[in-house]
């Protein structure tokens, strides 16, 4: 749910990256954090195993700037992938403003992208929330790898409601303030109609 | 949340952090974002600790759930030097820091009495915030252009 602070003059909105585990939803955030001028973040926080899995979920707080006097901050924040971990995604997902839904474009994830897809969509409505309803866009990452899906048929596979699909190489950063810019624009075009 | 309103949570705030003799007193909603802060804030980042007090309290909730209770509406962390003291209220999670100088017997006391005061300021949020919602078109002002230049 969209924070207004009315004193503050703030709109403060939560996008959650999901997706199957493995799939780049850390990378992301870490590449938005490394590429972001440090006046404009607040810390990386990652709630992570000793292996360096998603345990609980990273966070990161962003400005974007004003929009007609108001600062609007986003706080974007990842799910663990890994299946056994589902009580804590369908935590991360309360109060959500817009979903990133990253998937690994490699042949042998396609059925985990396709699970996760599915739990995706239970667990929103588990908090209240309809896929078909909520901002959301599709990211095909890992787009350099040898064994990729072409990106047509992919997106033939997961596109859900003719959501916007950008194609990424998180870890090097192609793709991602693309995916960033798509579902922050679809959050604040949905502010502007409620 | 308008002005005044803002204004009289920040003064509930500023006394319980005083008469509970706390180091920092934070109201954070249910989704981890932040409303209010009082007291030596220091080096906290405090963005990162609504967070986590809002993931701290789901994650507790979301236990409470499996063993048949609604939710455990207080929680309470001590450390060597610092603990923290969090107490849910309504939508909203009221976050106390104390050292020392202070106890969990006193923080809990002051928090219990602050919460009537705190529940009805939220609820006339909750009533201004659907009055404005649908009296007020600041948003649907907004324009593409508004939204694009946040990219530039």
């Amino acid at each position: 749910m969209t924070f207004i602070n009315y004193a503050s003059r703030e709109i403060n909105c939560k996008i959650v990256y999901y997706g199957p585990g493995l799939c780049g939803k850390t990378t992301n955030l870490q590449y938005i954090f490394d590429s972001t001028a440090p006046q404009s973040k607040g810390k990386l926080i990652s709630l992570a195993t000793e292996t360096d899995r998603t345990l609980f979920f990273d966070f990161m707080p962003l400005e974007l700037g004003t929009v007609r006097g108001f600062k609007t901050r986003f706080h974007l924040y990842t799910v663990p992938g890994q299946v056994f971990y589902d009580a804590s995604r369908k935590l991360i997902l309360k109060g959500v403003d817009g979903v990133v839904f990253v998937a690994d474009s490699q042949e042998e994830r396609m059925d985990a992208n396709i699970e996760s897809l599915y739990n995706l969509e239970e667990n929103l409505q588990a908090q209240g929330y309809d896929l078909m309803a909520i901002p959301y866009v599709l990211q095909l990452n890992k787009r350099d790898l040898p064994n990729v899906i072409p990106a047509a048929d992919l997106a033939a596979e997961l596109q859900r409601k003719g959501e916007p699909v950008v194609e990424a190489v998180a870890s090097k950063g192609v793709g991602v303030f693309d995916t960033l810019k798509a579902v922050a624009k679809q959050v604040l075009t949905e502010l502007r109609k409620s | 949340m308008h002005e005044q309103q803002f204004r009289q949570i920040e003064a509930v705030v500023a006394k319980l952090r005083n008469d509970a003799s706390a180091r920092v007193v934070f109201l954070v909603d249910k989704d981890g974002q932040q409303i209010a802060v009082n007291g030596d804030v220091g080096n906290i980042d405090t963005t990162s600790l609504a967070s986590l007090a809002a993931g701290n309290v789901a994650a507790t909730g979301g236990m409470a759930e499996l063993i048949g209770e609604k939710e455990f509406p207080t929680l309470s962390h001590e450390g060597e030097r610092e603990s923290i003291h969090i107490c849910v209220i309504g939508r909203v999670l009221l976050v106390v820091i104390f050292d020392d100088r202070s106890s969990l017997g006193l923080v809990k006391l002051r928090v219990k009495q602050v919460t009537p005061e705190l529940h009805t300021i939220f609820e006339e949020v909750a009533r201004t915030t659907k009055q404005a919602t649908s009296d007020e078109s600041f948003f649907a002002e907004i324009t593409d252009e508004d939204i694009d230049s946040l990219f530039n």
